[in-house]
């Protein structure tokens, strides 16, 4: 015998199931005006004075056949273009920096609207390129999938986490193309043949 | 701001299996590569902040929220509480909670359940609410029904409230699901059986709890949720490398 550990364990997952979005995203399940205040419809506090580019990421979540999910639910965290996060001193007034946002349930489509974010120095010093996370949940997923949106037109070569990607094609999963002016790209794969890098950080 | 220390990594062993072939859904949801591992970063480490302005009186009532208190669901009236903990052991106070569910005849109020159980017109399914400063939430609710669902060809769902907490950071987001002491259809469920340790898929079974149930209104059920915790030790590099 030895000593017990006097830590606790985390709670174990579970699926968010088909109906995620009546408790996360009530309009968008068709009961808009169940609360007063939604929470994460959009990440600015506001937007004409939030500083920084204001940008458009659109994609899908493809699963291992191929098929653009309808029934996907994503939220994204992020610091501001100054490289500071919401909560910390100095951020951006107008910028919340977390966002809920669906698959369009025709399209399989979704938008996210949000300021490029800047890169910051994290513990050690060491610097991130600019980059969202995202956690994607849906029915069928057991445990939520964390993953990064990097921007192509960034320098993303000193990235610590990109760095880390042994197999150097699959860097590309993380990284939004450029569509336009202030609009990127940005799929996430899954399963199968480009499939995303999900971390477990 | 003091570093408080990267988070603990995941221990996945606990958790359920990404893909599992008896929930069909999974076999094409579920990544076939090695997810990468790495030391939190302020990504993880930082996260969204609610506060109480956001929330209206009624929220955590979903016996009365949807109605706006004008008329209350039908089913049996519980109570739902717990803490919400880190694996240190120290409550997170301040933190978001959320809740949905079906009604107490098994059906959920979105526009894809089509199940015949009628829809209650005095219930909605959701809830929210923040943890007071020793990391304790309460609900009011009904308890929901068990219903089919397409998975083969005569699946059910126990009766279960699906729980979303936030934490204190990003890395510590997690979606789960509260089961009912006692409901045999815990054992039969390919979405419970997604966690292959059963003391695992125990510690997600709420007990019957008399010391908050108010005789003569409501019966309780308590539901502790234990989040990722942060390393600190003395010994924390400063320096990458050093
Ligand atoms: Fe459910």
């Amino acid at each position: 015998m030895v000593q017990k550990l006097d830590v606790l364990q985390e709670t174990p997952s579970q699926t968010a199931g088909p109906y995620v979005h009546i408790g996360l995203m009530p309009t968008y399940a068709g009961n808009g005006g169940y609360y007063d205040e939604e929470i994460g419809t959009t990440p600015f506090i506001d937007e004409s004075k939030a500083r920084g580019e204001i940008i458009e990421i659109v994609g899908s979540v493809f699963d291992g056949t191929g098929w653009a999910m309808r029934d996907a639910l994503i939220e994204s965290w992020q610091c501001d273009a100054k490289g500071i996060f919401p909560g910390q001193d100095g951020a951006d007034p107008s910028f919340a920096g977390h966002c809920r946002f669906a698959a369009d349930a025709e399209t399989g489509e979704f938008t996210l609207r949000t300021v490029k974010p800047g890169s910051y120095k994290g513990r050690g010093g060491v610097e991130s390129a600019p980059h969202i996370s995202l956690w994607v949940v849906a029915r069928g997923i057991n445990i939520g999938l964390n993953t990064r949106i990097y921007f192509e037109d960034e320098k993303n070569d000193d990235d610590p986490l990109l760095n880390r990607i042994e197999q150097r094609p699959r860097v590309n999963t993380l990284i939004a193309k450029k569509t336009d002016e202030g609009k990127y790209r940005f799929d996430i794969r899954l399963q199968g043949e480009g499939e995303t890098v999900f971390l477990d950080i | 701001m003091t570093d408080l220390g990267p988070l603990i990594p995941r221990n996945r062993a606990i958790h359920p299996d990404p893909y599992d072939p008896g929930y069909k859904t999974s076999v094409a949801r579920s990544p076939n590569l090695p997810l990468l591992s790495m030391e939190s970063t302020p990504s993880e480490e930082t996260g969204p902040a609610f506060g109480h302005g956001t929330l209206g009186a009624l929220d955590n009532n979903l016996i009365l929220n949807w109605t706006k208190g004008a008329a209350p669901a039908v089913g049996e009236r519980i109570l739902m509480h717990g803490r919400v903990l880190d694996e240190m052991g120290r409550p997170v106070p301040n933190t978001l909670v959320e809740i949905w569910q079906a009604n107490a005849g098994g059906r959920y109020r979105h526009k894809k359940d089509t199940y015949f159980a009628p829809l209650d017109p005095n219930f909605g399914g959701c809830g929210r609410t923040i943890t007071d400063e020793n990391g304790y939430y309460e609900f009011l609710t009904v308890r929901p029904g068990a219903y089919p669902w397409p998975n083969r060809a005569n699946d059910w769902r126990p009766m279960h409230i699906h729980i979303s907490v936030y934490g204190h950071s990003f890395g510590q987001r997690l979606i789960t699901q509260m089961y009912f002491e006692g409901d045999p259809l815990i054992a039969h469920c390919p979405i419970a059986a997604t966690i292959k340790d059963r003391s695992q898929l125990d510690r997600l079974v709420a007990p019957l709890d008399f010391s908050k149930s108010r005789p003569l209104d409501f019966l309780a059920y308590k539901f502790d949720i234990v989040l990722r915790g942060r390393r600190q030790t003395m010994f924390e590099n400063k320096l990458e490398g050093m």
